[in-house]
């Protein structure tokens, strides 16, 4: 059963990759989208028995690596955390295939696309799957070739191939932190199996590693060296410049890839290694004013953009920013939380922005917008719901995960942590105001598209609107119905907010059970069932071993007893961005150019994302073309070859050149040399002899 | 085991071969096709054979195998000693399945003297397989050596336009590390009193001369590998190589150097090996950073390929010379591994030069349109050379980092930045070729790949990700050798280091029996 969860993927991949002229693009889409619609349907079935039950299991196929006392095998890890991660991954995947086979209709090489978003599907479960770091490694690189792939998707377009291969490059910049890493876990550790490491965490935790010819703390640059990988492919700041370009890919990539699942995947690794990362004080601080960081900037970044997917890319960045400092102030369940609703709501978001796009002929630009929530009331409604979520109004599933990281940091009472705290409120106000803005600036005021394309708004079809419903549905309830589950209820106690909430709430029937789109009711359902069950489901039954916090590191306990204007500040500044963004889009028209002009030098800055793209080509691309072509030229052309072969050939030719000038042919230069030599020789010998006797 | 000379009977058949190949006579047209099919058919046959002796193999034991021995010049002790151990089983099995691949690859695309260049193909089988079954010196260095007259015909004959140029250039480093070679097995053989490869490896002769012998060996792979800054010859030589000749230089020649440190280097060798590691591993560093940046700014496909294939070959010295199992290991995969991706990836090169005639990476653009099967398959090797996870090229590149990062954590650092360096050459390569819009009419009128060359590249394509997933059927074979030389280098290490600590009296002292004069500042360590 765990492998009808995880390879459906792949033989769907195979199948449509190698057969796809065969099977035709019809066929190709019905293999790929049953294969993960089955898949789907499995991990949640799996959900109830190893999350829920409490049955975590690890299921091993074969060797892959042997060499040594160093050993990769290739095996299935399915434990609470590994779990949740494949039913985000698989209900997410379900719907952006089916909403693909819409959305695709009239490309001409939509069976390749389907077999591509397989393959992505499959590298993604291995990676969370993996009971190694290797396999990590191998699913990590997978979804890094898959986005390659699908980013780059539209061949011909200059634009999408440098995008592709800008998105592999630097998440390979990033790969290079998590391959030393796990050479260092290696060599540290004795062993890459996630058994070994965990287990020998607390031995460690005070032993230190020459690194460089330093004497470092081990598990901080263990650490250290992981999350680099981590930065690299969830976008955080320093190694970002890739996400907002990957939108040259088509849109349900960028739903699938670049918001729900791939991006956090550096999220899911850190939660992974918690056993590790909650010995390593300076680690975590790092990943929490990392992750703050990002938030605020990317949110700063997001509230300039035009361009619709780009306005999400950043406002995802952002998102994960608030991820990580969650991880970082110890609070990983609270990260896990965000990262399932987020994947819900921001799945939904881009796919509705395609859905808009799709509508507006392929237009992207907000500013060719505007004035069509009545053609297309569906999505404008489905853009609401997103919206909402991801701005955190309450009851929205937004609210309740992003409140709790919010709490959580305020409660690590360190300065990182209220760092984090603050920088989450800024991003919160901006990502309220920048989601607004994206809403009124598409769908309201005046049509600003040519009449030629006002013509053709329509809503889309239904193959399209469907996925959009269920993830809406996720969005709407998601973060309500595992709210205590995932961070809430300790077993020692019910006082929590939200947890009185539980049991008569649930209204989702079990005749539902069965019907494939539906996973997230399922879900609920199941939720539902175990918390009547045990009444207070909470936590520490629910991640079980697979997540780790040291009794003091404990924020989500403390984030559930901080002050009341802690919580509600969050929701206060969402309310007061949303109004802010009606203020000046809708209720004061050009007020928005004014602002421009007033902070003009800030503007530029935000505009063009704090100039990182500049710098970077200025420091690393051109550098490294520059020295290519110097070592070229100037190394193996000027000294190596001059001084080696060509050097030595030419050498030769003009000593011949000498030598054959010796060889006049006059009869007298001959006689010349030899009475000179003779003479020579005859008195080199007399003075041997005087000399020696 | 088998009760026939299969050693002997795999490297001298191709030699048969192209004897037979040269007596063919007639109408030119007819004379090409039967060299064509000779050629193949013994080419053929020599990799069953290659394939039984695999099967053959026993994993579980450390020994050399299928060993054959004969005295050959009785007064100097030399002999005519035959045989393979999990190092080199492989390496002979690579060449031997290259061979047949390379006379298929040329089947159209070479016309002019055609019986010839068959016969220079079988001949250099012959000499290559030879090269990694020799267990004596003698024998071993006169194989290795002869392998340059072949290359040197097939590049100097049936190469592009500055033919004369690289076969020389390829001629000239290769000699002067030969030179030394040959000046290194003879003080040897004096010194020793043998030449008898096993009988070496187990008697390491004293450090001092350890010292200058390792030199000069070093000197004769470090070219053949090659390693910065004696790397110049094989971009010159790949550019003017026609395909299969860049496919056996890239998939074997280049293999040779590695064998060498493997056979001669580390085990005869093992105090100058430790003691120059450091040496190795700056080189390789440089290799992989100086050759990776000089592969991003070329113009020319083969050119670029060549400047990787040094890069990648920084991996294999690197990981050899940490003397580790995973390096070492590491090193070999890196080698059969890159011997399968490279050779196929100057296969690809191949297909479009035999359409367009031109190498230039300008001229091509947007061929996934015409030619999609090429495009997968392409993809396929350039992410094996990125060193992908699932296919062949990452897990010698990994484990040979592995090593490096035990033995030295600055060194794997720098080595790792390879990682991203080489991702960003062959991705910037495949957009150029096979993405973009299609600028070149001519280019964008090329037909796909057809069903001969489709059947080459199918065994590339099943190899790459086999051993990709599976590594385990080569490893099995590989570390039981390995684990064998690493007891032996640290035992010869650790008696070496013994002898060092106790005071050495004037009669005992090893040092006293060499006669040649000793390299200056020996003394750490």
């Amino acid at each position: 059963m765990e492998l009808l969860a995880v390879f459906p993927s792949l033989i769907a991949f195979l199948i449509a990759f190698l057969f796809g002229k065969q099977i035709t693009d019809k066929g190709c889409q019905f293999v790929t989208c049953a294969a993960v619609i089955v898949a789907a349907f499995v991990s949640c079935v799996l959900f109830f028995d190893v999350a829920l039950a409490g049955h975590p299991r690890i299921i091993p196929l074969a060797n892959w690596i042997v060499s040594g006392d160093f050993s990769a095998s290739w095996t299935l890890r399915i434990d609470q955390l590994t779990v949740v991660m494949m039913c985000v991954i698989n209900i997410v995947s379900a719907c952006v295939h089916v909403y693909s086979v819409g959305y695709m209709s009239h490309d001409p090489a939509k069976g390749r696309f389907m077999a591509y978003l397989a393959l992505f599907t499959f590298a993604m479960l291995m990676l969370v799957t993996s009971d190694n770091l290797l396999q990590l490694f191998f699913g990590w690189e997978g979804v890094g070739l898959a986005s390659y792939l699908l980013i780059g998707f539209w061949n011909h377009k200059p634009s999408a191939n440098a995008a592709a291969v800008k998105a592999f490059i630097v998440n390979r910049v990033g790969d290079f932190g998590l391959a030393l890493g796990t050479m260092a876990i290696f060599v540290i550790f004795g062993t890459i199996s996630y058994e070994g490491i965990f287990e020998k965490a607390p031995e460690l935790a005070h032993t230190t590693f020459m690194f460089l010819g330093f004497e470092v703390h081990a598990l901080t640059l263990v650490c250290l060296l992981l999350f680099m990988g981590a930065v690299g492919k969830s976008a955080q700041l320093g190694l970002h410049t890739w996400l907002p370009d990957a939108m040259e890919g088509p849109t349900p990539v960028s739903a699938l890839i670049h918001a729900a699942t791939m991006v956090t995947a550096g999220v899911f690794l850190v939660a992974r290694f918690s056993p590790v990362f909650e010995y390593a004080p300076v680690a975590l601080m790092v990943v929490t004013v990392v992750g703050a960081t990002t938030a605020f900037v990317a949110a700063t970044i997001g509230l300039t953009q035009f361009d619709i997917k780009r306005v999400i890319a950043y406002s995802t960045m952002s998102q994960l920013g608030y991820m990580f400092f969650a991880l970082g102030v110890s609070a990983y369940g609270a990260a896990m939380f965000h990262l399932m609703t987020h994947a819900f709501f921001k799945a939904l978001l881009f796919l509705g922005a395609g859905s808009v796009i799709h509508a507006m002929s392929d237009e992207q630009d907000m500013r060719k917008m505007g004035g069509i929530w009545k053609m297309i009331p569906t999505t404008y409604v489905m853009m609401w719901i997103g919206s909402l979520a991801l701005a955190g109004i309450p009851f929205f599933s937004g609210y309740f995960s992003k409140d709790m990281i919010l709490e959580a940091a305020f409660a690590d009472h360190t300065w990182f942590g209220n760092y984090a705290f603050w920088m989450g409120i800024a991003a919160a106000l901006m990502t309220a105001f920048y989601s607004w803005r994206l809403i009124l600036m598409t769908f309201h005021g005046k049509p600003r598209a040519d009449e030629h394309v006002m013509a053709h708004v329509h809503e889309s079809p239904s193959i399209m609107l469907s996925p959009l419903v269920v993830l809406a549905s996720g969005a709407l309830v998601a973060g309500y119905i595992f709210y205590t589950p995932f961070v809430g209820g300790t077993s020692h106690g019910g006082e929590t907010a939200h947890v009185e909430v539980q049991g008569d709430e649930v209204t989702f029937k079990p005749e539902k059970h069965g019907s494939e789109d539906h996973g997230t009711a399922e879900e609920s359902h199941g939720a539902a069932k175990v918390d009547e069950e045990h009444m207070v489901f909470g936590r520490q039954q629910f991640w079980g071993e697979s997540l780790k916090v040291l009794p003091e590191n404990d924020t989500i306990e403390g984030g559930h007893h901080v002050p009341t204007w802690v919580k509600l500040l969050p929701v206060a500044v969402g309310a007061v961005g949303i109004l802010l963004a009606y203020l000046v889009y809708m209720w004061r028209e050009g007020l928005a150019g004014k602002i421009v002009r007033l902070f003009a030098p800030l503007h530029r800055l935000f505009f063009n994302k704090w100039f990182f793209d500049e710098i970077y080509d200025r420091l690393f691309v051109q550098r490294a073309f520059r020295w290519g072509r110097f070592f070229w030229k100037s190394g193996d052309g000027a000294v190596i070859d001059r001084l080696g072969p060509d050097g030595f050939s030419s050498l030769s030719r003009r000593l011949g050149g000498v030598l054959s000038r010796a060889q006049s042919g006059y009869m007298y230069q001959y006689a010349l040399i030899m009475m000179v030599g003779l003479i020579g020789l005859i008195s080199w010998l007399i003075y041997r002899v005087t000399v020696a006797y | 085991m088998v009760d026939f000379p299969i050693l002997s009977l795999m490297t001298y058949l191709p030699l048969v071969g192209a004897l037979f190949v040269m007596m063919i006579r007639g109408e030119p047209d007819l004379v090409a096709r039967n060299a064509r099919f000779a050629a193949l058919y013994t080419s053929m046959f020599t990799f069953a054979l290659a394939f039984y002796m695999m099967a053959k193999f026993d994993p579980a034991s450390a020994d050399f195998q299928f060993v054959e021995k004969h005295v050959w010049f009785d007064s100097l002790k030399i002999s005519y000693h035959m045989g393979v151990d999990g190092i080199s089983l492989f390496f002979v099995v690579l060449s031997a399945f290259l061979t047949p691949i390379c006379i298929l690859a040329s089947w159209n695309s070479i016309q002019s003297r055609v019986k010839e260049y068959m016969v220079a193909f079988l001949v250099l089988e012959t000499f290559m397989i030879g090269t990694f079954c020799a267990l004596d010196t003698v024998l071993f260095y006169v194989f290795f050596e002869a392998v340059l007259i072949p290359m040197f015909l097939i590049i100097g004959i049936w190469g592009g336009v500055r033919r004369v140029y690289s076969a020389f250039k390829l001629f000239l480093y290769t000699l002067l590390g030969s030179v030394l070679m040959l000046v290194a097995i003879l003080t040897l053989y004096f010194q020793a009193g043998t030449t008898d490869i096993p009988t070496l490896m187990a008697n390491p002769v004293a450090r001092d001369l350890q010292m200058w012998l390792w030199l000069a060996c070093f000197a004769s792979f470090a070219v053949k590998m090659p390693m910065w800054p004696v790397h110049t010859w094989l971009p010159d030589a790949h550019v003017e190589a026609p395909t299969a000749g860049s496919v056996i230089l890239a998939g074997v020649l280049l293999k040779m150097g590695g064998y060498g440190f493997l056979r001669f280097s580390l085990p005869m060798f093992p105090e100058a090996s430790a003691h120059y590691a450091d040496l190795v591993f700056w080189l390789s560093i440089i290799a992989i950073v100086y050759t990776s940046l000089v592969a991003l700014v070329q113009e020319d496909m083969k050119k670029m390929i060549a400047y990787s294939s040094v890069a990648h070959m920084g991996f294999v010295t690197l990981g050899i010379f940490t003397a580790t199992t995973q390096g070492v290991e590491g090193g070999i995969f890196q080698m059969i591994s890159h011997g399968i991706i490279s050779g196929a990836l100057f296969l690809c090169v191949g297909v479009v030069y035999d359409r367009l005639h031109t190498r230039e990476i300008g001229r091509y653009g947007g061929l996934v349109k015409n030619m999609p099967k090429y495009a997968t398959v392409f993809m396929l090797m350039m992410l094996g050379s990125v060193g992908l996870p699932g296919t062949s090229g990452f897990v010698g590149e990994f484990l040979s980092l592995l090593g490096a990062f035990k033995v030295d954590t600055t060194v794997a650092l720098f080595a790792t930045t390879g990682v991203v360096l080489g991702a960003a050459y062959m991705l910037v390569l495949y957009r150029r070729v096979i993405f973009g819009p299609q600028t070149n009419e001519d280019a964008a009128a090329m037909p796909d790949l057809d069903k001969r060359e489709m059947l080459i590249f199918l065994p590339f394509v099943v190899l790459v990700l086999w051993l990709g997933v599976a590594p385990g059927y080569v490893m099995e074979r590989v570390s039981p050798s390995v684990e064998k030389l690493l007891t032996q280098y640290e035992t010869h290490l650790a008696a070496a280091e013994a002898a060092q600590v106790t005071p050495i009296t004037e009669e005992n002292n090893p040092a006293d029996d060499v006669s040649l004069p000793m390299p200056e500042a020996q003394t750490d360590e």
